[in-house]
């Protein structure tokens, strides 16, 4: 079993950052969290694995 | 208290010219003598062209102001005889702590590379920065270099010609009429030059406003850059805490938009906001205090016929980051080569160009960085803020999420991918940092370090090869630098210069960037390189 991947991960990681910021440029509080919530789902299924969700939820939820 | 920015460095004194029938006509004048306007008058000096520099005031800059200096700079500034006293005064730092709300989340080292003679950054006050700017001024004056700096001169008025430039300069004696064959406007952000032209200066306004505060104590706080989120004694706001030389320690605090500048500047208002900061029983005197607003711009075009803009006055950035004056040194190392060749007849007028082009290319990178820093800073919408506190909190238990936290990317140069003075690559499999456009990496060798051996002249840098020990190419004289993989134990000169290579020959332009590079001396490449490097091809 893999694990969730908690050391740096992403090239580039500003322009990634800038480009999260861009999509959300213009949309108001509701339409911001939906597309944050599109994106989570969108993300998790690009993961797939079952296992690494679970810890990648437990990780968000910071609790340790 | 008699401070170095107290005193006249250089006290208004009648010039011959204010006395002369016709207006005297000089091969230079810099407007401006702060850092940037210095660094330039100096190059010039040093290479033998007559410089005048006119500045409105007489002393340097009031307070810290510009106050991290990062590695290239400080290579250019060797460069310029200053390198030594910027490194022996200032405060090298590493270590970083970054906090959010009423705790510390992570701290870092920046862990610099080895095997470079400078450090990635010292701090130090600007005041020291122009001091040591204006004694390498009067050392060549002693040697009788062709510089001279007019204090309390001030250009009221600009005349653009084809071949010259004609200046109206005020000072306490009335007001006299000089010209030049080529003007380098370094006036600052305000830059009275820009507005006398009509020229643009476009971009975007941040609405901030930030105390700085100079403070000087005999505090326990280590020598680290320490950084604050929504701090208790800050809500809501940021705070910056960095140490100088002589106990002096610079702090920023975020204000908002919506404030009394006035008001806020008070001694009385800004204590308690120090107290809070600080600990109520830390002793502390206040040097400095100021605040500022800041906004990322930058004109059009650097360059406008016979005057030329650098610095602060060509370009703004927000000051995370510290690329306000690093950048601006790196205008004057890639235009005064250019202007020299030019001013000399070995180079066409459109080489210059290459300036606007290069540079702006540089600003953009700056603008770009410092504009993110500043969005993760200070998030504009509610929804900003989440993300940008999800950073945060996370980046507390897990080391993926420290990359994204932004207090500032801390300048680097830039390289000039896609320059027209580049040669196409020829080195297979080369090291990328050594690309044509990049500036040249110093390396360990026997005998001290590889860039004060690339000096200010073209060079064509041999490692393990042969070639010629001088190539003349229409008037440009390149003078080889012959080195092997041996020159340098710890193997950093084959890792930066060679990467899988046996041999390399590279064309260093003289601000020491790359200009073309091969795995062998090809005589036809290379006179080729040597044109396209000077903008005849």
């Amino acid at each position: 079993m893999s694990d969730l991947i908690l050391t740096p991960n992403i090239n580039g990681a500003d322009d990634f950052y800038a480009e999260l910021l861009a999509a959300h440029e213009g949309l108001d509080k509701a339409q911001s969290d939906a597309l944050n919530a599109r994106l989570v789902l969108v993300l998790a299924n690009q993961i797939g694995d079952r296992a690494i969700l679970t810890q990648a939820i437990q990780a968000a939820a910071l609790k340790e | 208290m008699n401070k170095i920015f107290e005193v006249p460095l250089y006290a208004y004194e009648r010039s011959p010219d204010q006395d002369a029938s016709s207006p005297v006509r000089h091969k230079v004048i810099v407007i401006g003598a702060g850092p940037i306007g210095l660094a330039a008058a100096i190059d010039l000096a040093q290479q033998g062209i007559e410089v005048v520099v006119l500045d409105d005031n007489d002393k340097v800059s009031f307070g810290s102001r510009a106050v991290c200096y990062a590695k290239r700079p400080l290579e250019i500034l060797d460069r310029l005889g200053c390198g030594q006293p910027m490194v022996d005064k200032g405060v090298e730092w590493n270590l970083g702590k970054v906090f959010f709300d009423d705790r510390q989340v992570y701290d870092f080292n920046l862990l610099p590379e080895g095997g470079h003679q400078r450090p990635a950054f010292i701090n130090l006050q600007q005041y020291y920065f122009e001091e040591y700017l204006v004694n390498r001024v009067r050392e060549l004056q002693e040697a009788g270099a062709p510089i001279e700096i007019r204090g309390r001169n001030k250009v009221e008025a600009i005349g653009t010609h084809p071949d010259h430039v004609k200046l109206e300069v005020e000072t306490p004696e009335g007001s006299y009429t000089v010209e030049a064959d080529w003007l380098i406007a370094c006036d600052g952000a305000g830059s009275p030059v820009r507005s006398m032209l009509g020229l643009d200066f476009v971009g975007r306004v941040f609405e901030d406003n930030f105390l700085i505060a100079d403070v000087i104590m005999d505090a326990g706080f280590p020598t680290e850059r320490w950084f604050w989120f929504d701090p208790p004694f800050n809500r809501g706001q940021s705070a910056l805490l960095h140490k100088q030389p002589d106990n002096v320690w610079r702090i920023d605090l975020q204000l908002g938009w919506d404030i009394d500048k006035e008001r806020e500047k008070r001694p009385e208002n800004v204590i308690p906001r120090l107290k809070a900061m600080l600990g109520e029983d830390v002793q502390f005197e206040l040097e400095w205090v100021s605040i500022y607003t800041f906004q990322c711009r930058r004109m059009e075009k650097f360059r406008h016929g016979r005057v030329l803009f650098a610095g602060d006055a060509a370009h703004q950035v927000s000051p995370f980051g510290a690329r306000g004056a690093n950048s601006g040194l790196q205008d004057t190392d890639n235009l005064i080569w250019k202007l020299k060749l030019v001013m000399e007849g070995k180079a066409p007028e459109s080489l210059l160009d290459s300036y606007d082009m290069e540079r702006i290319h540089g600003a953009d990178e700056n603008i770009l960085n410092s504009s993110r820093s500043t969005d993760f800073i200070t998030p504009k919408s509610e929804m900003s803020r989440i993300l940008r506190d999800a950073v945060l909190d996370l980046s507390e238990q897990y080391e993926f999420a420290r990359p994204l936290v932004n207090s500032g990317r801390l300048s680097v140069p830039c390289t000039y991918d896609g320059s027209p003075l580049n040669s196409a690559d020829a080195l297979l499999d080369g090291p990328a940092r050594t690309r044509p456009g990049s500036p040249c990496p110093d390396a360990p060798l026997d005998e001290g370090f590889l860039l004060p051996k690339l000096g200010d002249r073209f060079i064509l840098l041999t490692i393990d090869a042969d070639a010629p020990d001088l190539i003349e190419e229409d008037g440009i004289e390149v003078t080889r630098l012959a080195l092997s993989v041996k020159d340098d134990p710890t193997l950093e000169l084959k890792r930066r210069y060679l990467g899988d290579n046996d041999s390399a020959v590279y064309l260093i332009r003289p601000d020491q960037h790359v200009a073309a590079r091969r795995p062998n001396y090809d005589e036809n490449q290379f006179r080729h390189a040597i044109r396209r490097a000077t903008g005849k091809e």
